[in-house]
């Protein structure tokens, strides 16, 4: 481990960290500083732009809560991330879990497959899916994103699920099956009650995508109450050339930050998946 | 999560307990749903830009590739097209750069890393819609920091000044800077992905191999770029390859920065597809020209599954 440190002792590790930190980050302080600050205060050319210049308000938070959709968005957004969760779930563990025991050489040439799938962008599919959802009768609807959204969450959650089910030992499953487990049986009362970590990887993830999502979103929905927050806010909190900056900006920063903490604490799993087992351990 | 696993043992009991029957039908579900909403949907795309439908008329006639012709005829798609490369390969290579040194100084152990971490990986965790309204606001043309740390050391608003005697630089008004501003934030988005894949292919790396190099009397450079650049080969060629995908059909970033102008000097495919399509109701065309997206998309999950096999044998 010492060693390896002195390997890579080429240059100076905090200025580097610092500056991309800052670079990351600034936006994310950017919305942080504004959302306090008084519209003169912002609307000040001559103030120092990254201090509060005046005592902070929550005039733009309470402009945000009260008068706008905004807890009506993140709602939508808990609602339709909740239910594709569940389809993701129900859908991709049971896809995963043969692809990974069952199907041999075969099961991981249609598990790159399916994964591929997750490629496909929404910027190519989303006119023939207005046609789809139209013929669903889904338009305007939080239900249209529920349906779509399981597009790109299914092939990836089956692929995470996958790398994870094949990390567990298959002497677990042929002890249960010697117990007198079915296959089935095995899978569902010894594999899955080890596989919790795995399952809440694909909870986070899966809730994850949908509410980065915005396109389908932006393409699908315009009444205002049905928003999710990704495009609520971008869409809803500008009136013709009248921005609303402060409340803008609390839009913004407000769902980002737990769902970024989330995201982060399972970012190593999440690149496992990415890497298409091309690092191992 | 407990419900739909308590589910399963009930009924599959009565099948055989033969693993391939099982297995079709475990898979089953997964396939069809991706089938039925990406398959069809990728088909009606194709039939949808060999028609004449719009959102007035959306009936299906066939027109044969006359879409495609006036689509290519149209000089905002060839600078769509031409934009679209720009974006992709400039940010790619910002990001691949910066993503290395990155990657390379996370190696280190120190104080607060936790934290850097955080920060680094809130482009990626965070929504990009929303993290690119916070870029809207910080490349406002009267009230953008950048501007005012200009005005402040000097380079720019005062007679003589390096960028000009104006207040501000207008990051979203003029076509190059425009560019140069969407490209930045493309890199900003792509940059934490690109280094933790990079991260994850440097903390694979043996450790033996760089002692012994080290032994032989290879200095850093030397280590870099005989040893971890060529063993990081693949991985990083996977970062790109997502990269690449993210950037080349996102129209997220120019929706809300720009929404492809100034004079469409930052139109992209995908964003003019949106605004042909969705937007001008011309569904036909629309469709044509996001189907130009395909070609490097196939190219991408080509060279994919090439270095998943390659990595596959080793």
């Amino acid at each position: 481990m010492a060693a390896g440190r002195r390997v890579r002792e080429g240059f100076a590790v905090y200025p580097v960290v610092t500056f991309f930190a800052l670079f990351s980050a600034f936006p994310f302080f950017w919305m942080l500083i504004t959302m306090f600050k008084r519209d003169h205060d912002l609307f000040s050319p001559a103030n120092n732009p990254f201090l509060l210049n005046e005592p902070p308000t929550l005039e733009h938070l309470d402009l945000l809560i009260n008068q706008t959709h905004f807890l009506k968005y993140l709602f939508n957004t808990l609602y339709v991330g909740a239910v594709v969760v569940l389809i993701t779930l129900v859908v991709a563990v049971p896809a995963a879990y043969s692809l990974a025991r069952w199907a041999g050489r075969w099961g991981e040439t249609l598990g790159i497959g399916i994964f591929l799938t997750y490629l496909v962008p929404p910027t190519l599919l989303f006119i023939p899916m207005s046609r789809v959802i139209s013929v669903l009768k889904l338009h305007e609807s939080r239900w249209s994103l529920i349906v779509i959204y399981p597009t790109f969450t299914i092939p990836f959650c089956t692929w995470l699920l996958m790398g994870f089910f094949k990390s567990i030992p298959r002497d677990i499953e042929e002890q249960a099956q010697i117990d007198g487990y079915s296959r089935l049986g095995a899978m569902v009362k010894v594999v899955l009650p080890l596989s919790v970590s795995g399952l809440l990887t694909v909870v986070v993830f899966a809730f994850t995508l949908t509410m980065h999502e915005f396109i389908y979103a932006l393409a699908f929905i315009s009444v205002s109450a049905h928003k999710t927050v990704s495009i609520g806010v971008p869409t809803e909190l500008v009136r013709g050339d009248v921005f609303r900056w402060g409340s803008l900006m609390a839009g913004a920063l407000i769902p980002s930050l737990p769902v970024a903490v989330l995201y982060t604490f399972f970012l190593d799993r999440f690149i496992a998946g990415f890497t298409l087992g091309a690092v191992k351990g | 999560m407990a419900p739909e696993q308590k589910k399963q043992p009930h009924g599959p009991f009565r099948f055989r307990d033969d693993p391939r029957l099982l297995s079709a039908l475990m898979t089953a579900p997964a396939v069809i749903y991706i089938a039925l909403l990406v398959g069809i949907p990728f088909l009606l795309a194709v039939f949808i830009s060999l028609s004449d439908a719009t959102t007035g008329d959306p009936s299906l006639d066939y027109v044969g590739i006359s879409n495609f012709r006036t689509v290519i005829g149209d000089p905002v798609f060839r600078q769509s097209l031409k934009n679209t490369f720009i974006f992709t390969f400039a940010s790619q290579a910002l990001v691949l750069v910066m993503s290395k040194i990155l990657a390379l100084a996370l190696m280190k152990e120190f104080r607060g890393k936790w934290l850097v971490r955080f920060l680094i990986l809130l482009p990626w965790t965070a929504p990009i819609a929303l993290g690119t309204i916070g870029w809207l606001w910080m490349f406002d043309s009267i009230f953008s920091p950048m501007d005012w740390v200009l005005r402040y050391v000097g380079l720019l608003g005062r007679p003589g000044a390096l960028l000009g005697v104006n207040s501000n630089l207008y990051w979203l008004g003029i076509p190059g800077l425009a560019m140069a501003s969407v490209t930045v934030v493309h890199a900003w988005r792509m940059l934490p992905l690109a280094t933790v894949i990079l991260l994850a292919g440097l903390t694979a790396i043996p450790k033996d191999i760089l002692e012994a190099a080290e032994v032989d009397g290879a200095g850093f450079r030397q280590r870099l770029f005989s040893i971890i650049i060529p063993l990081l080969l693949p991985i990083m060629s996977i970062a790109v390859l997502f990269g690449v995908v993210f950037t080349f059909t996102d129209m997220t970033v120019v929706y809300i920065l720009t929404r492809g102008g100034p004079v469409q000097s930052t139109q992209v495919l995908a964003s003019w597809a949106f605004f042909k399509g969705i937007e001008g109701g011309d569904l036909a065309q629309g469709a044509a020209i996001a189907l130009f997206l395909f070609p490097v998309l196939a190219g991408v999950a080509t060279l994919m599954l090439r270095l998943a096999r390659r990595t596959e044998v080793n």
